[in-house]
């Protein structure tokens, strides 16, 4: 899985850290540190942050299952 | 336009959002993306920060979009040269990559430390790539005695936040009097200044480095800088932080117009040729590009942003696809952020050639402020201090060079008491910016 965090968009407002508490931390006041390559078993939880980000400034980026792949 | 191939050079953020934006836009024909490192596009904030910190890997930063995208890639290989005449982007491998349209997105690179003998001793470093990043960590590893760093712009000071963290000694040095002076002014610089001291950085400012020394011995590390005031700072691990120049060199001979500051585009981020004539069919994006920008009268600007890489990419596929007048004017107000010493900063507009800033709400004594800049009675920039939501009220008074100081009687918020923002004079405040 690959994310990433548009930070001129990040408000701070930590819902990602609620959503994903693993993946997503606000350091002080407004510092967010995120995991930009989360194992596939956070999908859940990562993408609960995407919807939760109240200004839709996280991207992330599923890993296709290997069905998927093309051959 | 809608088929044929679109050559992209360059596979970092712009190049990569500039493929999405075309196969957004309806793009249907080949698209292939050259970028001289071996890696997929990666984002690059992380790796002044968390990277150095060891909490992030080199390699986890890949972007998100690198799967889905529909494109060739040619990755570690570098482009070489353009036959205009041919369109046709040739490559160091001596390949000929043909093209009906071609988007420039080459970046920049770290400027190095000008003394090439000096600058190979063994623990200089320079941190742009994600390599950079993976070496210089190794090198925190190690546990240098000290690590010194050339340059207090955004980046050096980022590194110095990260190294303190590590709880290595560090010392910065820099010719102006305040860290980020450049970018924010002597009073805001002085306030970060402030805080880099109480976590135990060694500012020296208003010096600078004339020569790194080794050990003479063997292999060569680096031992000592020596100071134009006559100093010297024994160190055993240099970060070179003196900002960046233009990947513009492989275009020599090209006939566009392109130096160390940028490739010079339209504002429909059209290249321009040496007369000045905008090239139909070669574009640019990101740092590389040189763009007018509306809001200050047209000046060229190439600015190192994130957002400013995401956007411009977008703009370019657009005008690419559609034509210039459909895309119009680039207009993307400048963004950017940084976290340092547990700060978050935040700026909008450009704050170059501000003559005033003020604080307009907050307190620099409480650790979060807004600071509004401005020039001739107008506003053109504000930044913020852990006080970002206050930030996109001022997009709208930038835009509009609302008069400066832009909010005044407010019940809770300071009377605003401009100064002189401590910017460096014009001539020299261009830099990396212009």
């Amino acid at each position: 899985m690959r994310v990433v965090v548009d930070l001129n968009r990040c408000q701070a407002y930590a819902q990602c850290c609620y959503a994903a508490p693993d993946r997503f931390v606000l350091r002080g006041d407004e510092i967010l540190v995120y995991d930009p390559a989360p194992p596939a078993s956070d999908r859940a939880a990562v993408d609960r942050a995407v919807q939760a980000c109240p200004v839709r400034a996280i991207r992330v980026e599923h890993d296709r299952a290997p069905a998927e792949r093309a051959a | 336009m809608r088929d044929g191939t679109i050559v992209i050079a360059g596979a970092s953020l712009a190049g990569l959002r500039g493929a999405e934006a075309l196969r957004a836009h309806g793009f249907a024909g080949r698209l292939i993306l050259v970028g001289d490192e071996p890696h997929l596009p990666y984002d690059r904030p992380p790796l002044s920060k968390h990277v150095l910190t060891g909490e992030i890997a080199p390699g986890a930063t890949t972007l998100p979009g690198v799967g889905t995208v529909e494109a060739e890639w040619r990755l570690g290989a570098k482009a070489r040269g353009l036959d205009r005449a041919g369109r046709a982007l040739l490559l160091a491998n001596g390949e000929r990559l043909a093209f009906d349209r071609l988007l420039i997105a080459t970046g920049a690179r770290a400027r190095p430390w000008p003394k090439p003998e000096e600058a190979r001793l063994s623990g200089i470093h320079t941190l742009r790539s994600r390599d950079d990043a993976a070496s210089l960590a190794a090198g925190l590893a190690a546990r240098p005695k000290r690590v010194l760093i050339l340059g207090a712009g955004f980046i050096g000071c980022e590194v110095a936040s990260s190294i303190r963290a590590l709880g290595l000694p560090v010392t910065v040095v820099d010719p102006a009097p305040a860290p980020l002076a450049q970018a924010l002014g002597r009073v805001i610089g002085g306030f970060i200044a402030g805080r880099m001291e109480a976590a135990g950085v060694d500012l020296r400012l208003g010096v600078q480095v004339t020569h790194l020394e080794g050990d003479g011995q063997g292999e060569c590390v680096m031992r000592r800088a020596r100071l134009d005031d006559g100093g010297t700072i024994e160190a055993d691990c240099v970060v070179v932080a003196l900002g960046a120049v233009r990947n513009t060199d492989w275009l020599a001979g090209s006939g566009l117009r392109a130096d160390e500051g940028g490739l010079s585009c339209d504002s429909a981020c059209r290249a321009l040729d040496e007369a000045g004539r905008p090239v139909p069919d070669i574009f640019a994006a990101g740092d590389v590009a040189r763009v007018p920008y509306p809001l200050y009268g047209g000046r060229p600007v190439a600015l190192e942003h994130w957002g400013n890489a995401v956007a411009q990419a977008a703009h370019a596929a657009r005008a690419m696809l559609d034509g210039p007048e459909a895309a119009g004017a680039y207009a993307e107000l400048p963004a950017f952020w940084s976290s340092q010493f547990g700060l978050n900063i935040k700026s909008l507009g450009l704050t170059e050639g501000a003559d005033a800033v003020a604080i307009v709400q907050g307190s620099p004594r409480t650790g979060r402020f807004l600071a509004v800049y401005g020039r001739a009675g107008r506003t053109i920039a504000a930044v913020s201090v852990d006080a970002g939501r206050w930030l996109p009220a001022y997009e709208g008074p930038i835009r509009d060079g609302a008069p400066f100081p832009p909010i005044t009687g407010g019940a809770d918020q300071p009377d605003p008491d401009p100064v002189s923002p401590g910017l460096p004079a014009p001539a020299t405040a261009r830099g990396d910016q212009s």
